[in-house]
This record gives structure tokens, C-alpha cells and sequence, in this order.
């Protein structure tokens, strides 16, 4: 049961800078630890993560890449991140993790542009 | 300066050989005031304590229809809001237990009985998602052990046994958690060992867990053998803690180093 939490503001004006907060709980184990029977933990890792930006009245499948990464080993479990960006639309910002043993999470947050 | 300091510090110990209780009171504090400024921040912001994703874990479980009888939390107890306060009071006495219970072994007790589902192993996820998501209400609000002839029964044991030197290292916790508390263990700052977070997300352990959970860690570390989750001893612990932790003021989820 993978859980999301995203913050961001409810509302902006026009050209505000924004920061849009994103913490997912995953254990990201790394595959070089071992369990307490000696036994080695498989790699489970969020290897990408991406946020969209959706215009609204458009489809889910166009919209913008407002940032993606890469993630690896060294991330800590339930990895969060925080990023700016500048209200320029209304529209939809949504976010998508992916990685190992087909882990995917997405979550969907609308953004209102005065 | 100098004479000041050295005056001061002679009525505090004249004051600590004559009301030592009083002088304790005053002194506590949580391993929240221990902490590096970073790991306090990650505490204070929901958005960044990683134990949130618990809470929401929790609060989703308590609206959920389970078990036998397909009873939700909610169905019986309502609102989870209204179950402020209700973290603080535990450990307390349960009749129906015919002891002394915590709040996660509450949660099974709800469980076997008004929802006739099966128990949760102790530390498993959902456990300790329903727990922080009804200690978290409690937030702000002081530890209040309940007024139970079996809960002073019960913390006297846990006194008892907070004094017992164990493991191969011959500690008691007294020995690390108040003559040694504000000292270092190698490089951590030993705290006076309050048990005002819990659940707590440790970053040692990248998850949350319990106080049992961290009390058998203590009693491995000293190398002793820990007791079960759910033994009585933990339990008796637990509601010492609780008692030397009264009026402290609740700070669930904790982040914790």
C-alpha cells in the first residue's frame, strides 16, 4: 500500500513561484543489506519519478514535464522531494513514481491560477 | 560571571539533595529538545515527517469495514477527532483484559471482539497506522495516566524494573536515561528517555515503530534478552514511562534519530 502525500498550495496569483512538496512512502532497500538470518534483501527501489503539468480542458496524456529524476541506493525510504515552479495556468499537476517489482504510484492535484 | 555560575550551581545542588522530585520535574525534557535542528524540522512539518504517510494510513483503516461482524472503527467510535486526549491515558486498565493494556494492544482488543477479525501481529504496518493516527489527535495535549489501583500496581513493577541492572553490560535504565542523560553515547546525546513521541519515526529504522519496539532495542544494546512484544514487563515499562512523563505534553508522530 504505497501512500502519497503532496502539498501545494491551494491557490496562486499569476507568475507566483510556487513550492510543490511530494513525500511517498517506500522502503527503497538498497539489495546490499542483509536480514537478521543473514539472507540478502532484494534491490526494491523508486527508480524515476516525474510531475506533469496539465492545462486544463486538455487530456491526461499531453501536458508538460515539469520535472523528472532519477532515483538510486543512496535515497533514503519514503523518499521525499520539493521542487519551485511558476503558476502561469490553471490546471492539473500530476505525479508519478516508478521502480523495481513494478512499483507504481500516481497522484493527481489541481492547481488554481488567479 | 564566574562567581555567579559557581554560586548557582551550589543552590542547585543544595536544592537537589532537599527536593530532588521538584527539581526533576522541572527538568525534564523530551528527546525532542536533544535533537539536531534538522531532525526537529522534519518533526514539526507535517509535510516532511515521513510518519504522516502512517497517519493517512491509519485514518483510511479506521473508516474500513472489517472482520466478522463488518464493523468499522468509525461505526463504533466515530469521528477519529474524537478520540483526542484518548493516547495519553495509556497504558491503562482494561477490565476486559483483566490487565493493564496499551493503546496497539487496545486496537487488537477492538479488533477480536467488536469487529471479530483477526489480531495484528505486533509492529505490523496497519497497527501502527490506526496507532499514530489516534495519537496524533492527541497532539499538544499532557500525559494523563489514569487513577487505577491495577495501573500503580503496574508501575511499580515498571519502576522496578527501570532500576534493574540487566544484559552483560549491567545497566539499568536509570543508569543511562537520568545519571547519564545530556551525556554522549558514542555519537548520540542520550535522552532522559520520556515516552512522548511514540509512534515514533526513527530514522534508524526508515519507519515508524513502537515503544515496545524501542525498549527491546535499549535491551538489546545492553545485551540482555529483550522480552516478547506484548509481555506484561514491556507493558509494566511502558506505563512507568508514562507516569514519569506525566504532564508532559504528547508530540505524536515523533521523529526520532
Amino acid at each position: 500500500m504505497a501512500r502519497a502525500l503532496i502539498t501545494v498550495p491551494r491557490t496562486a496569483k499569476r507568475g507566483e513561484i510556487l513550492e510543490i512538496r511530494a513525500l511517498v512512502q517506500h522502503p527503497m532497500e538498497t539489495g546490499y543489506r542483509r536480514s537478521s538470518e543473514g539472507d540478502l534483501l532484494p534491490r526494491d527501489l523508486i527508480r524515476r519519478f516525474s510531475c506533469r503539468f496539465v492545462e486544463s480542458g486538455k487530456t491526461d496524456d499531453t501536458g508538460v514535464i515539469v520535472i523528472a529524476a532519477t532515483l538510486h541506493a543512496a535515497i533514503a525510504a519514503n523518499p521525499y522531494l520539493s521542487f519551485n515552479l511558476r503558476a502561469a495556468t490553471s490546471g492539473t499537476l500530476a505525479f508519478n513514481w516508478e521502480g523495481d517489482n513494478g512499483f507504481s504510484h500516481r497522484e493527481q492535484v489541481a492547481l488554481i491560477v488567479t | 560571571m564566574r562567581k555567579i555560575g559557581v554560586a548557582t550551581r551550589v543552590i542547585a545542588l543544595a536544592m537537589l539533595g532537599f527536593v530532588s522530585l521538584a527539581v526533576a520535574q522541572s527538568t525534564r525534557q523530551s528527546g525532542f529538545d536533544f535533537m539536531q535542528p534538522a531532525t526537529q524540522a522534519l518533526q514539526k512539518d507535517d509535510t516532511q515527517n515521513p510518519a504522516m504517510l502512517w497517519v493517512k494510513d491509519g485514518q483510511a483503516i479506521w473508516a474500513q469495514r472489517d472482520g466478522a461482524t463488518q464493523k468499522s472503527c468509525a461505526d463504533c467510535h466515530g469521528d477519529i477527532k474524537r478520540t483526542r486526549g484518548v493516547a495519553a491515558r495509556y497504558p491503562q486498565y482494561s477490565a476486559e483484559a483483566k490487565g493493564v493494556i496499551n493503546l496497539s494492544q487496545q486496537i487488537n482488543q477492538c479488533r477480536t471482539t467488536h469487529q471479530q477479525a483477526k489480531a495484528w501481529p505486533a509492529e505490523d504496518a496497519s497497527l501502527l497506522g490506526v496507532e499514530t493516527a489516534i495519537a496524533v489527535e492527541s497532539r499538544g495535549q499532557p500525559l494523563a495516566p489514569p487513577a487505577q489501583s491495577q495501573l500503580v500496581d503496574a508501575q511499580k513493577r515498571g519502576e522496578a524494573a527501570f532500576d534493574r541492572r540487566i544484559g552483560q553490560v549491567d545497566l539499568s535504565c536509570r543508569d543511562c536515561h537520568e545519571s547519564l542523560a545530556g551525556k554522549r553515547l558514542g555519537g548520540n546525546i542520550i535522552p532522559q528517555g520520556h515516552p512522548t513521541g511514540y509512534p515514533i519515526y526513527r530514522l534508524e529504522w526508515q519507519a515508524v515503530g513502537s515503544l515496545q519496539r524501542r525498549l527491546r532495542n535499549c535491551m538489546t544494546a545492553v545485551r540482555s534478552e529483550p522480552y516478547p512484544y506484548g509481555a506484561s514487563e514491556l507493558v509494566d515499562l511502558e506505563a512507568y514511562l508514562a507516569n514519569r512523563a506525566a504532564g508532559m505534553q504528547l508530540e505524536s508522530p515523533g521523529v526520532r534519530p
